[in-house]
C-alpha cells in the first residue's frame, strides 16, 4: 500500500497556453441527447458505486459499529447499542492504546522533524544542476519504489542481532528489532529512509515550476542564496508545501507494513492501524471495539484530508 | 553552497562545488547501501557466514536464490500478482478516466464533490474500513468457477476491486487536472463533427490523455504490486497470495537464514526495479504529475 499518492505539483506554474477552462468549459447537460446522456451518467455512476460500496459505506459503518457490541458473529439484528463505552474502554483500559498513540506520534515527529526537511534540502542542492546529479536523484528514490514490507525485510539484514551488519560491524547484542525499547527508533530509520527520496522527488518537481525571474530579482537585491529561498522560494511553493505536509501526516497515521512484517505490532511497534487489525483478524474478533479504534483514525485523517482538498480545489480555482 | 549558477559555461571546480560533491556523493552511497548489502548477502552461502561473520569475504554462490525460488513457489505468486495487478491497473484508469472526462468536460453543480469524494477516498486509512470490509467480503458469494472459496473473500476478484477503488480515487484526480487543459475547441470541432460524448471521450480525450496515462500506469502497476495490508487481511490461502504479501509467510520458512530472506527480497524487489529503470522518467512524471505537464 501506502504510497500516498497525491501529487499536484503545478500550482505555481500557470497551465500551458491552451488553457481555456474559464470560457465556458462544455455545453449543459439538457444540451444533449438523450444517449449521451446515459452515457455520461454511466460513466460517473459506474465508478462511484464501486467507490461509494468498498470505502465510504464501509467508513460510515465503522463509525456505527463503534457505537456496539458486536462480537462479529451474531445477526445485524442482535446488535446492542452501547454509545461511547468502546471509546472509554479503548482509552481507559486497553494498555496498547497509549503506546500506539506515542508511535504515531514519534512516527510523524520522526518524518517531519528529519526526514521531511532533509528531503527538501536535498531537493535544493540537487536543483543547481550539477554533474552527476542523475545519479544522485536516482540512489535516493530507488527506495520509493520498493514496497515497505521490502524495506523491513531490507534492513533486518543490517538489525538482525546474530546476522545483522549493524552488530558485525560493531559488536555488541542488541537485537535492534526485536528489543522493546529500541526497535521504534531502527523501524523510523528504515522509514525514513524511503520518505527522504519521496520528499526530495516532490521538492525537485516544485521548484522546477519556481519562476527563475523571482530569483533574479532577488539576486540583483542583493539577497543571500539562503534568504531568497526562505523568503522567496519557499513561500511561493506553498501548495507544494501543503501536499507534503499531507503526505507526511497520513503516512504517519497510516504506517502498517513495516510493523506488521517485523512481530505484527506488538512489543513495542504498537501503532493504532496495528490494533484494529489485530482485533479484526485476530483470534479473538472484538468488532465494536476494533471500529472505535478505527473511527479514531478515521476522524483524524479526515481533517487532514479535508484542509488538502480545500487547499488544492482553492489553488485550483484561481 | 554559494557557488552561482551559470548555465552554458563550465567553470573551474571550486571548493564549495567540491564539498557539495563529496557531501551528495556519501549521502547517496549511504542510501544504496541497504540495496547493496543485501545483493551482497543474498549471494553467500549460510554456511560460509555463520562461521566468518557477514563482515568477512567469500563463500559466494547462487543456491540461495534456488532454494527461495523452489520452497517459496515465487512462480506461482508472481503469476498472483500479475492476476491481481494487471487487471486492476486496467480497470482503475478505465473507470477514472471516465470520471475524470465528465468532471473536465461538463460544468456541473456536483463536480467538486464529486472530484472530492474519489480524492479523499484514496487517502482514507485502509485499516479504518478494513472491518466492514471484511465482514462484507466474508458474506458476498461468488461461483464456483469464479474463486474456489466462493465468496468475495480470499479471492483475486476480491482483491482487484478493492485496488480499483482505491486508486480510482488518485487517477480521477491527476486526469481531470489534465483533461481541464486540452483546449476546448477540440470538443467544439467534434460537436460539429457530429461526434458523440463517447467518441468525445474515446477517440479524442483518450488519444491526448497519452502520457498521463502511461505516467499513472507505471506508478499504479509497483503500488498495486506492492499492495501489502488488502492482501494480508482479506486473502487466507497462502498459495493465493500476491508475491509482496507472501514474503511474509516466507519468512517463517527462512527465520534464521537471513541469506535465504535477501534472496527472497531481492527477488520481490526485481519487478518493479525493472520497471523503475526502464520507465524512470514515466515513473517520476507521474509522482509529480503537473509539475512537467507541457
Amino acid at each position: 500500500m501506502s504510497d500516498l499518492p497525491l501529487i499536484q505539483a503545478d500550482r505555481a506554474v500557470p497551465p500551458p497556453a491552451a488553457t481555456t477552462t474559464t470560457g465556458g468549459r462544455g455545453r449543459r447537460l439538457r444540451l444533449l441527447s438523450g444517449t449521451d446522456r446515459v452515457v455520461i451518467t454511466l460513466m460517473v455512476l459506474v465508478p462511484l458505486l464501486l467507490v461509494l460500496a468498498l470505502v465510504w459505506l464501509p467508513a460510515a459503518a465503522t463509525v456505527l459499529l463503534s457505537g456496539t457490541d458486536w462480537d462479529g458473529i451474531g445477526p445485524l439484528g442482535e446488535i446492542d447499542w452501547v454509545g461511547w463505552r468502546n471509546y472509554d474502554d479503548v482509552v481507559n483500559n486497553y494498555p496498547p492504546f497509549v503506546p500506539a498513540v506515542q508511535n504515531n506520534l514519534l512516527w510523524l515527529a520522526a518524518l517531519f522533524v528529519v526526514a521531511t526537511p532533509l528531503g527538501m534540502f536535498l531537493a535544493v542542492l540537487l536543483d543547481k544542476e550539477l554533474r552527476g546529479s542523475r545519479f544522485y536523484q536516482t540512489a535516493l528514490y530507488l527506495p520509493v519504489v520498493l514496497s515497505l514490507a521490502l524495506v523491513g525485510f531490507i534492513w533486518q539484514l543490517i538489525y538482525s542481532r546474530d546476522q545483522g551488519l549493524l552488530n558485525g560491524v560493531f559488536g555488541g547484542d542488541t537485537d535492534w528489532y526485536g528489543d522493546p525499547h529500541v526497535n521504534i527508533w531502527a523501524v523510523l530509520v528504515a522509514a525514513g529512509w524511503r520518505h527522504v527520496g519521496y520528499v526530495m522527488l516532490l521538492y525537485l518537481a516544485g521548484l522546477k515550476g519556481v519562476d527563475p525571474s523571482l530569483r533574479e530579482a532577488a539576486a540583483v537585491d542583493g539577497s543571500s542564496e539562503t534568504s531568497t529561498f526562505f523568503r522567496v522560494v519557499f513561500p511561493v511553493m506553498r501548495p507544494i508545501n501543503i501536499i507534503v505536509l499531507v503526505v507526511t501526516v497520513i503516512e504517519s497515521l497510516r504506517a502498517f507494513d513495516l510493523v506488521w512484517v517485523i512481530n505484527k505490532g506488538r512489543n513495542g511497534l504498537e501503532l493504532i492501524s496495528a490494533l484494529v487489525t489485530q482485533n479484526v483478524v485476530g483470534e479473538a474478533s472484538r468488532i465494536g471495539f476494533g471500529s472505535a479504534l478505527a473511527t479514531i483514525m478515521l476522524a483524524v485523517s479526515l481533517i487532514f484530508i479535508t484542509v488538502y482538498l480545500w487547499t488544492v480545489m482553492r489553488e485550483d480555482k484561481r | 553552497m554559494t557557488a552561482a549558477v551559470s548555465p552554458g559555461r563550465r567553470r573551474p571546480l571550486r571548493p564549495a562545488r567540491v564539498v557539495l560533491h563529496l557531501f551528495l556523493g556519501t549521502i547517496a552511497v549511504g542510501w544504496l547501501f541497504p540495496l547493496f548489502w543485501a545483493v551482497l548477502t543474498s549471494f553467500r552461502s549460510y554456511q560460509y557466514t555463520a562461521v566468518h561473520g557477514y563482515v568477512s569475504f567469500g563463500g559466494w554462490t547462487i543456491d540461495n536464490y534456488v532454494t527461495a525460488w523452489r520452497t517459496a513457489e515465487f512462480g506461482r505468486h508472481f503469476l498472483n500478482s500479475v492476476y491481481i495487478t494487471v487487471p486492476a491497473v486496467l480497470l482503475t484508469l478505465f473507470l477514472a478516466s471516465c470520471v475524470a472526462f465528465v468532471i473536465a468536460r461538463f460544468s456541473w453543480k456536483l463536480n467538486i464533490a464529486l472530484l472530492g469524494l474519489f480524492t479523499a477516498a484514496n487517502l482514507l486509512p485502509q485499516q479504518a474500513l478494513l472491518i466492514p470490509l471484511f465482514r462484507m467480503f466474508t458474506q458476498i458469494p461468488l461461483p464456483a468457477w469464479m474463486s474456489d472459496s466462493e465468496l468475495l473473500y480470499d479471492s483475486y476478484w476480491g482483491l482487484i476491486l478493492v485496488n480499483v477503488a482505491f486508486q480510482c480515487g488518485f487517477c480521477v484526480f491527476v486526469l481531470s487536472n489534465y483533461m481541464k487543459a486540452l483546449p476546448h475547441e477540440l470538443y467544439e470541432a467534434a460537436m460539429v463533427d457530429g461526434a458523440s460524448v463517447w467518441r468525445q471521450y474515446w477517440q479524442v480525450t483518450m488519444p491526448l490523455c497519452r502520457p498521463a496515462l502511461a505516467a499513472l500506469a507505471t506508478l499504479e502497476v509497483t503500488w498495486i504490486y506492492n499492495e501489502f495490508f488488502w492482501a494480508t487481511v482479506l486473502m487466507r490461502t497462502g498459495d493465493k497470495f500476491p508475491v509482496t504479501s507472501s514474503l511474509n509467510n516466507l519468512r517463517g520458512q527462512f527465520f534464521t537464514d537471513n541469506n535465504l530472506v535477501s534472496a527472497g527480497s531481492v527477488l520481490v524487489a526485481i519487478p518493479t526495479l525493472v520497471i523503475f529503470f526502464l520507465l524512470q522518467k514515466q515513473f517520476v512524471r507521474g509522482l509529480t504529475l503537473g509539475a512537467s505537464k507541457g
